[in-house]
């Protein structure tokens, strides 16, 4: 089976991203990180602290990961900007998740800021992967600016409600040309798999992972519903459709006809 | 509508009868909703509550996770100035005080700020008493800037400014500011404040807003528990704090849960908070605004600062000194109040660690 996942020019060896934002021990990152096979981990700047020694939180990521800091405080594009810029200097690599938030009543991402930020970074050399309200026209200008993955949201971020957003996702896969992350509010492995069997590129799991008893054996259960809907959406051909085939077709009649 | 509005809008409301008219099975449904309805956090507030603390404190866990992970912040005050305007009967700072008076340099706030960022700290607390002689905004900015060497948020607690005076704050690069109302009651706030520019309720009560106005990202209300009725102030904290997000949901909301504490003019607060109240009042506030953060102090006592971090705490202080100078240079001067938990920061974060939580102490750029 042919299945890689290309993101700015590189191979993705797993379709699960995982954040790091909630942990309570941020030990426990590694292990997670290294017994799911996650391939590409997203980390807070506003977080990271160069001061912290032996505590900060990039010890904790092995070396073979790609590491996507993301916007996360942001509440404009500028702030977005600024922080992928600062990141980027810091010598965090090229990637950039975009998250720009101006409404902590529903903590939804502003689309429109999100865009300009694409448009600025992507001219910028960076591999932006934008956060987002799922919307047609908005995924089409975030591709159009330049984003090398779109990342709709399945339910609000935390809410750990699955993916409330299904037929708005369908259509963005359908429609776009790069692959397409749902991010946010998967609360079980199953919600994961929906994702992928539909056709997502990849998801990207931080509160369930990270809140979970067991950090380190959620992270390996999403990795395994994840890769074994991946292999399901390959079997059914890409396509699965929303209406199972009749097995008594209402125009068998015309068989033999002319 | 300002949030006065809202107040006057209770002047006949019958609170005792509300909360106790409350029962289980109205407690049952109000934790289980999500509504933000006044009768859902009078629900939460009632004596009825207080019988299904386990189920608050199980649902306001829960919530804390999905929102703020297993993340506790830090952050430590610093005191800059203890010159005061005000007759405040619960204060140590208040003007019949006969204490020493002292104000920092900007070369002791530098000394200061150094060996507190030494520490670890990224985020920092400020407080003046009242006096726009003393300590008026332009030495409030002197010292910010001094203090944006050293750490990645800074926050004043201080007298309420006008917008244009937040305006020059946030320019001078504050993010953050904590006001607490200290009673919503206004005639009994008008007892306590006896003199001083601090008698004027609705300027106090307004102040946030211009703070959220003028840019200030993180907007912290409380009151202080024990001056009146706790059932009543903690509603009012909460719609207080939820009047705010309506009106400006780009900010962040913080609520702090200060118990008034004993210090030096010996007030004897009216109404005394008891631990399992205090649990109450943390978790209702959880369950009514799930995304707020909530500040619990030095001011409680270690045990307590423990036990309830998994309960819905989000940021603690830690390393506290409530002198002017109290770090470096003045570690036994005058405090405005005493603190209970004494812990160090490191002591502090191990407990944190022991919780199975996360401490958080840069959580900006």
């Amino acid at each position: 089976m042919d299945d890689v996942l290309m993101i700015g020019g590189r191979m993705i060896s797993s379709r699960l991203f995982i954040g790091t934002g909630k942990f309570g021990d941020n030990r426990l990152i590694k292990p997670a990180l290294e017994k799911s096979g996650a391939a590409v981990v997203t980390v807070a700047l506003r977080r990271i602290d160069d001061s912290a020694g032996d505590e900060n939180i990039l010890n904790f990521i092995p070396k073979d990961c790609i590491l996507m800091p993301n916007t996360s405080g942001a509440r404009n594009a500028e702030e977005a900007i600024r922080i992928a810029r600062l990141a980027k200097a810091c010598g965090m690599g090229n990637w950039i998740k975009i998250e720009v938030i101006n409404d902590n009543k529903y903590l939804l991402p502003d689309n429109q800021e999100t865009l300009k930020a694409v448009d600025i970074l992507a001219k910028e050399e960076f591999v932006v992967l934008p956060y987002m309200v799922p919307d047609l026209y908005a995924a089409r200008r975030m591709v159009d600016a330049g984003a090398a993955a779109i990342m709709p949201l399945g339910s609000p971020i935390g809410s750990n409600r699955g993916l409330k957003t299904k037929e708005l996702v369908r259509i963005m896969i359908n429609d776009s040309s790069v692959p397409v992350i749902v991010d946010a509010g998967l609360g079980m492995p199953s919600e994961a798999a929906e994702c992928m069997e539909m056709g997502c590129g990849a998801v990207l799991v931080n509160t369930a992972i990270a809140t979970a008893k067991d950090p380190v054996e959620m992270a390996i259960a999403f990795s395994e519903a994840v890769r074994g809907s991946r292999r399901a959406f390959f079997a059914s051909s890409g396509y699965i459709g929303e209406t199972a085939g009749a097995s008594s077709p209402l125009t068998g009649f015309l068989r033999g006809t002319n | 509508m300002d949030f006065y509005d809202i107040i006057l809008n209770y002047r006949e409301f019958d609170f005792k009868q509300a909360l106790c008219s409350v029962t289980a099975r109205d407690v049952s449904v109000a934790i289980d909703s999500d509504a933000s309805a006044d009768k859902r956090l009078l629900a939460l507030l009632s004596p009825a509550a207080g019988e299904l603390l386990e189920d608050m404190a199980q649902e306001s866990q829960a919530q804390t996770l999905r929102y703020f992970g297993r993340s506790i912040q830090l952050y430590t005050p610093m005191y800059l100035s203890n010159y005061c305007e005000n007759q405040c009967v619960y204060c140590g700072y208040q003007t019949r005080n006969p204490m020493a008076r002292k104000k920092l340099s900007l070369e002791e706030v530098d000394k200061e700020a150094a060996h507190i960022a030494g520490l670890g700290f990224r985020h920092i607390l400020i407080l003046t008493g009242e006096s726009h002689t003393m300590s008026p905004v332009a030495y409030i900015k002197d010292c910010v800037k001094i203090l944006q060497k050293y750490f990645s948020s800074i926050s004043v607690e201080i007298y309420p400014l006008q917008l244009p005076e937040y305006r020059e704050l946030v320019a001078a690069g504050i993010d953050g500011l904590t006001l607490y109302q200290e009673t919503y009651d206004r005639i009994l706030y008008d007892a306590l404040h006896v003199r001083g520019p601090k008698k004027d309720y609705k300027n106090r009560l307004d102040a946030p807003d211009r703070g959220a106005w003028a840019g200030v990202h993180f907007i912290n209300i409380g009151a202080l528990l024990g001056l009146s009725d706790w059932r009543v102030e903690a509603f009012f904290m909460g719609m207080h704090a939820k009047y705010l997000q309506d009106k400006f949901p780009g900010s962040e909301i913080g609520i702090s849960v200060p118990r008034i504490q004993p210090h030096e003019g010996c007030y004897k607060p009216e109404s005394i908070v008891r631990d399992s109240e205090l649990v109450q009042i943390v978790t209702a506030m959880r369950l009514f605004m799930p995304r707020a953060s909530i500040a619990l102090s030095t001011r409680e006592n270690r045990e307590l600062r423990d036990n309830l971090m998994p309960l819905g705490i989000t940021r603690m202080s830690a390393s506290s000194s409530t002198a002017v100078g109290g770090h470096t240079i003045n570690q036994n001067g005058f405090k405005q109040f005493e603190i209970s938990d004494k812990r160090d920061l490191e002591q502090v974060k191990l407990a944190i660690r022991s919780a199975g939580y996360q401490p958080v102490l840069k959580d900006w750029v």
